[in-house]
């Protein structure tokens, strides 16, 4: 429900901090003055000559969802294509009572799309260093965590244990800290990878064009970026250190991937860092001007809440509750019929159940978001050192699990769909 | 024809009595069989990117045995990558026929004739009985005869639409110009679009997105199979004319026309 809420706190201080850390890390979160311009770009970053920051920025400015009516919402129900008006009626308050058509419709675009197919995927975290400062994310640089860095035999060795389990497709993600997990390391990893799975995503910091010009020849051939959150203002606050805090950098990441030879990019703002309708409204339209742009690419959008981490457990989603993330999928899925829709382990098993039925295409299983711990997961055993997770996941089913559930859904799941060519 | 006459078309020597070509993607995979046998069909297209699985549920392993495998290239975007996948499936036991997908488009899905035309050259100077998936263009279609096509496999609508015959008046000049047999392909939602399309003449008939969105798909499987047969008895009888407006003046307007 949005009603009012107690905002996050996301500040918390670690005893294991130097007095100097501890002295920068207040110093960033209270004086404005002190953090470098979102905007700025540090030397080695490529920038590209693109409007589509601006379209899309503009729009979400001028996005009055109050605005919007049950008869803008009837009239856009009742249009075969969804214009971006029509988006912007499904996406306000007054779509609301509207839930329930506007999920079979929703139902109605992914069937005729997808047909009742699902894909699993599995997702291997292989280092959680990073160098930003992120206050609501459990990798950041100041939250005292156990850090770890798998090697090139422990990746490989996760990999099989991950392959051994049926799984086709992962997604390599890592910390975002160029140091820890330089492009050669991720790249070692995509090639690891190609020996085990069909397919290869990235979900790592954003890279120039080249680099992931040479993750491609590696083997990857997915890059997701999570913009987090459109809104610059609060982005500024959120992203207080580090490349992460360059907005514009993140923004073109799926454009530079595309140049670089990807087949497809996804996208995501995590919703509940600010205005959850105004970011969805502009992750699609992230989404649909790079269509145009490059229209033979594939695209992906996914819809995370936010979730407590290690040391807060206190972080809620802020007023996205299941209805309204439910009618953000609706919406998109409406919108964007031809994208796929991947919905994370951050949600409940029996809400991810219900939402492949209706708009998702994408589901993880057998998820952990720790470091080198899936052979605990798969074979039930306990290993010495594992580095913490990002967040907290809600739906830990293995890909068994997931396989049996989705298919007594009435669905089908697929383990790949995918060629290299 | 006589009426007890055998009603068969053939794709490179290969003999087929069923005009109607089913698709696998869309719906679960133990329905496959269901629906071969209810749609009375001998031929079944498949992506190879689905088929390219070590899943312990494989599709090859749902599609009857005396089906003839159509993969198609899904996921190629350029004459290259489709022969690259084309060549993948012929590895993997799919056989020697191949349905040409070619899209630069992840919106509409809409294929890229240049593209398929450079295809088909290739993979049919390989061997290959290419089937060609393509968007309503004579000249495109005749470039396709040349480069040594055994079909043409015109769209009706984007693909998943079930929008039916948007294109028919070119899907009707490459009946009439085209020796090669037409399949139609892509958009046909209903079994009635089905018999239309073979009423107009069409080879065949090629389907997917109508029957996983139906409510019970080996029914409408079923009842495909009696439209496209209706529709194909309709075309061998001669179909009467149908006039546009009004009856036909019973006295003719020359019949004062004495030498």
């Amino acid at each position: 429900m949005t009603e009012a809420k107690e905002a996050n706190s996301f500040l918390v201080d670690s005893a294991r901090l130097s007095e100097k850390a501890l002295e920068r890390k207040h110093e960033l979160e209270n004086n404005p003055a002190s953090r470098k311009s979102p905007l700025a770009y540090f030397p080695e970053m490529e920038q590209l000559d693109s409007t589509v920051e601006a379209e899309v920025l503009a729009e979400m400015e001028a996005y009055d969802y109050n605005r919007y009516t049950a008869i803008d919402v009837r009239r856009a129900l009742d249009h075969t294509t969804c214009s971006q008006e029509d988006f912007k009626a499904l996406l306000s308050p007054a779509a609301a009572p509207f839930l329930e058509e506007m999920a079979r419709r929703a139902r109605q675009e992914t069937s005729r799309h997808f047909g009742n197919t699902v894909y699993l995927f599995t997702p291997l975290y292989i280092a959680n260093y990073c160098e930003n400062y992120c206050v609501y994310c459990g990798f950041n640089c100041y939250n005292d965590i156990q850090r770890l860095q798998l090697d090139e035999q422990q990746i490989e060795h996760e990999m099989q244990v991950i392959a051994e389990s049926g799984m086709e497709e992962i997604l390599i993600l890592t910390g975002e800290s160029k140091v820890k997990s330089s492009i050669e390391y991720i790249g070692k990893a995509c090639q690891l990878a190609r020996k085990y799975f069909r397919n290869v995503g990235l979900e790592i910091y954003p890279v120039n064009t080249e680099d992931y010009r040479y993750l491609h020849e590696c083997g990857a051939d997915y890059v997701t970026v999570f913009q987090e959150t459109y809104d610059l203002e609060q982005y500024e606050k959120l992203h207080l250190l580090g490349h992460k805090r360059v907005f514009p950098y993140r923004f073109a990441a799926q454009e530079r991937a595309l140049r670089g030879g990807m087949r497809g990019v996804g996208f995501s703002a995590l919703l509940g860092l600010a205005d959850f309708r105004k970011d969805a409204l502009a992750t699609a339209l992230h989404v649909w001007h790079l269509q145009r742009r490059y229209p033979w690419a594939e695209f992906s959008l996914s819809c995370p809440r936010l979730r407590p981490i290690v040391n807060n457990d206190k972080i809620t989603p802020q007023g996205v509750g299941e209805r309204e993330l439910c009618q953000v999928l609706c919406a998109y899925r409406i919108f964007l019929p031809y994208v796929g829709i991947t919905v994370s382990s951050r949600e409940s098993a029996a809400f991810r159940n219900g939402i492949a039925k209706i708009c998702a295409t994408k589901i993880s299983a057998g998820v952990s978001t720790g470091i080198g711990d899936h052979e605990e997961k798969y074979e039930g055993h306990q290993e010495g050192t594992h580095g913490d997770e990002q967040f907290e996941i809600a739906d830990n089913r293995s890909i068994d699990t997931m396989y049996a559930d989705m298919s007594s859904e009435g669905l089908q799941p697929v383990l790949n769909d995918y060629v290299y060519v | 024809m006589e009426n007890n006459m055998e009603d068969c078309w053939e794709l490179a020597g290969h003999k087929f009595h069923s005009r109607f070509i089913l698709g696998s993607g869309k719906y679960s995979l133990k329905l496959i069989e269901a629906a071969v046998k209810d749609a009375g069909t001998e031929i079944v297209t498949l992506a190879v990117r689905r088929a390219n699985t070590q899943d312990k549920e494989n599709i090859l392993d749902y599609i009857p045995k005396q089906v003839t495998l159509l993969p198609n290239t899904s996921g190629a975007r350029n004459a290259e990558e489709a022969v690259r996948i084309a060549r993948l499936a012929r590895a993997m036991g799919c056989g020697d026929f191949v349905k040409i997908e070619i899209m630069r488009d992840s919106k509409y899905l809409l294929p890229d004739n240049s593209e398929t035309i450079k295809a088909t050259e290739i993979l049919a100077k390989e061997g290959f009985v290419v089937l060609p998936y393509m968007y309503p263009d004579l000249n495109v279609a005749r470039d396709l005869v040349s480069a040594g096509a055994a079909a043409v496999m015109p769209l009706a609508a984007p693909i998943g639409s079930n929008k039916g015959l948007a294109t028919k008046e070119f899907i009707q000049i490459l009946i009439d110009e085209i020796d090669l047999p037409i399949i139609v392909d892509a958009g046909i939602g209903a079994p009635s679009q089905a018999c239309e399309a073979m009423e107009m003449g069409a080879a065949a008939i090629m389907a997917n997105t109508a029957l996983a969105t139906a409510g019970n798909l080996p029914l409408m499987a079923a009842a495909f199979k009696e439209a496209i047969a209706a529709g194909r008895k309709a075309y061998l009888s001669g179909l009467g004319r149908v006039l546009v407006r009004g009856a036909e003046a019973s006295d003719p307007l020359t019949g004062f026309l004495h030498d």
